[in-house]
């Protein structure tokens, strides 16, 4: 089976085209389109335009890229929620069109659960992993337990990408900053105190946040507020995912999202899976950041276990949580 | 000191099993952790370890049922304390009969309520830090602890409690209702206040 999916939750517009291979996910393309806003963080209805302008050029491309016609397509799916509406809308509009055009089924996916799928399709040995999914808006830990993927940990305020951002943004960093932001870091040597803070497997930014902006109002060196930033903030994460793994026995960990880029987090959370025994897996670059392939994988997944949609249920859901998602692919 | 018998791995520390003069007690060592830096682990293990044994002792007072403390070492994070030969709620919460979680649950609530009346935070009220032992509901682990009167923060522990109730007994979410039954009775301020607290929580979390 060959789905072509639609990714548009927040900042980007994704198409991408993956096969079904085995019961493993081969990505036959993979096309994404940023939108960087001039100042500031994202405009929704900005990055909608974005959106629109973009994704027709971006279907048309990934298929001719995977030496695809648009009647070798079996199943076009779409990134239902969570995140923006104006985007998650322009998403859906083009699945649509394209599901009509084509005569082909379509179907509405959880963008989260998709950045865990995407894992278990493309990773060998990545079966029952413990997600920790961190982005812009997004920060979570997520794992398999009774047919559901469950959230046992989650940020309390801010995602850990909006933490970088902001701060970014506050000392004159264009969006995204993370890859900035750890560049400096790594030219850091002191560490700043900032306070820790993780509630049970929660975790909450704004504290870090605000000490780190106080570090920069009173000029103390860049490099070490990074630092700093990123050890306390990661450690934290690479802590409450340890914490999951614990609580619900499981030795496999995952990263996803676009904060899973940064080579400190990548680091401390594969020392962690080490020193317990576990295994680490982290998805290539263009799998890991939001995009069309994740989409077209979940489409496939629940699709083939019996799951349909029609034009008229095909609506967004801003607010679509992770735990919402009836798992019918999984035992 | 004998040898020690590392009866489970958590995330951040070892239970070991040993013996203290002549009672058979359990080791709590926490572990250094490689993946960050010294200061933030030599500050975290120093802190957790020290608030914990005191948070444990105080709840002691208020009548809540903890385990006794023998020692404790700040410098390599080991806290001894009594042995508690019972079950994790967490395995046995599920296979209760109805009547019996509930009743359970609600002493839960009773247990959380007596340690919030002297502002004592656990920090991570899970079915997994509480222990079945001598027909009482034990709470073990303070580590993520705290001191503090705000409803704010007794909202956030509560909170913990029923992302764990939801999570781990999914089937028997209902639960936390009755853990709320028993915390109001014992609650000394207005427990309505800490419960729309909850609430406020949940709404603030991404996509509610």
């Amino acid at each position: 089976m060959i789905c072509l999916g639609i990714e548009g939750t927040a900042h980007s517009i994704g198409a991408g085209i993956v096969k079904d291979y085995n019961g493993k996910c081969k990505v036959l393309s993979n096309l994404i389109k940023i939108y960087r806003p001039d100042e500031g963080g994202i405009h929704p209805r900005e990055a909608a335009n974005h959106h629109a302008s973009n994704i027709a050029d971006l279907i048309k491309e990934s298929v001719k890229k995977s030496h695809l016609d648009f009647s070798d397509i079996d199943l076009i799916s779409f990134s239902k929620g969570p995140g923006l509406g104006p985007c998650l809308r322009t998403a859906a509009t083009a699945a649509r069109a394209l599901s009509l055009t084509v005569d082909k089924p379509i179907i509405g996916v959880n963008h989260c659960v998709a950045h865990l799928e995407i894992g278990r399709g493309t990773l060998d040995d990545c079966v029952d992993p413990v997600l920790l999914y961190t982005s812009g808006a997004n920060t979570q830990v997520i794992a398999f337990a009774e047919g559901r993927y469950r959230v046992f940990g989650e940020t309390l305020d801010i995602g850990i990408g909006n933490c970088l951002d902001k701060f970014g943004r506050d000392i004159g960093l264009d969006f995204p900053c993370g890859p900035k932001i750890e560049k400096l870091a790594s030219e850091g040597k002191n560490y700043l105190e900032l306070p820790y803070s993780i509630k049970g497997m929660d975790i909450a930014f704004s504290g870090i946040l605000t000490a780190a902006e106080q570090y920069y109002k009173q000029n103390k060196r860049l490099e070490d507020i990074c630092y700093s930033i990123q050890e306390t903030t990661f450690a934290a994460l690479t802590e409450v995912t340890e914490r999951a793994m614990a609580h619900t026995e499981k030795d496999e960990v995952l990263l996803g999202g676009g904060v899973a880029s940064n080579k400190r987090l990548q680091d401390m959370v594969r020392m962690m899976a080490s020193d317990r025994g576990a295994r680490f897996f982290v998805p290539s670059k263009d799998l890991c950041i939001d995009n069309g392939a994740m989409i077209a994988w979940l489409g496939i997944l629940m699709y083939n276990s019996g799951i349909r949609m029609t034009i008229k249920n095909s609506f967004i859901d801003q607010r679509f949580r992770t735990d919402m998602v009836d798992v019918t692919w999984r035992d | 000191m004998t040898e020690k018998n590392i009866i489970y791995r958590g995330a951040e520390a070892e239970i070991c099993i040993d013996t203290y003069r002549d009672f058979k007690v359990i080791q709590k060592r926490r572990i250094s952790k490689s993946y960050r830096i010294k200061h933030i682990d030599d500050r975290l293990i120093s802190s957790r370890t020290k608030e914990e044994a005191k948070l444990i002792a105080e709840a002691r007072k208020c009548g809540v049922a903890v385990p006794i403390i023998y020692d404790v070492d700040l410098k390599q994070g080991i806290i001894t304390m009594e042995f508690l030969d019972g079950v994790r709620i967490k395995d046995v919460l599920n296979d209760l009969k109805e009547k019996e979680r509930n009743n359970l649950c609600e002493k839960i609530g009773e247990s959380i309520a007596r340690f919030h009346n002297n502002d004592i935070i656990h920090g991570d009220i899970t079915t997994s830090n509480m222990i079945l032992y001598d027909d009482k509901v034990h709470f073990i682990d303070f580590g993520l602890g705290e001191k503090n009167s705000e409803i704010e923060a007794k909202g956030v522990d509560l909170h913990v409690l029923m992302e764990a109730i939801e999570s781990t007994h999914s089937k028997y979410s209902n639960c936390f209702n009755y853990v709320l039954k028993g915390y109001k009775k014992v609650l000394k301020d207005d427990a309505n206040q800490v419960i729309k607290k909850i609430q406020d929580i949940v709404k603030r979390g991404r996509y509610r």
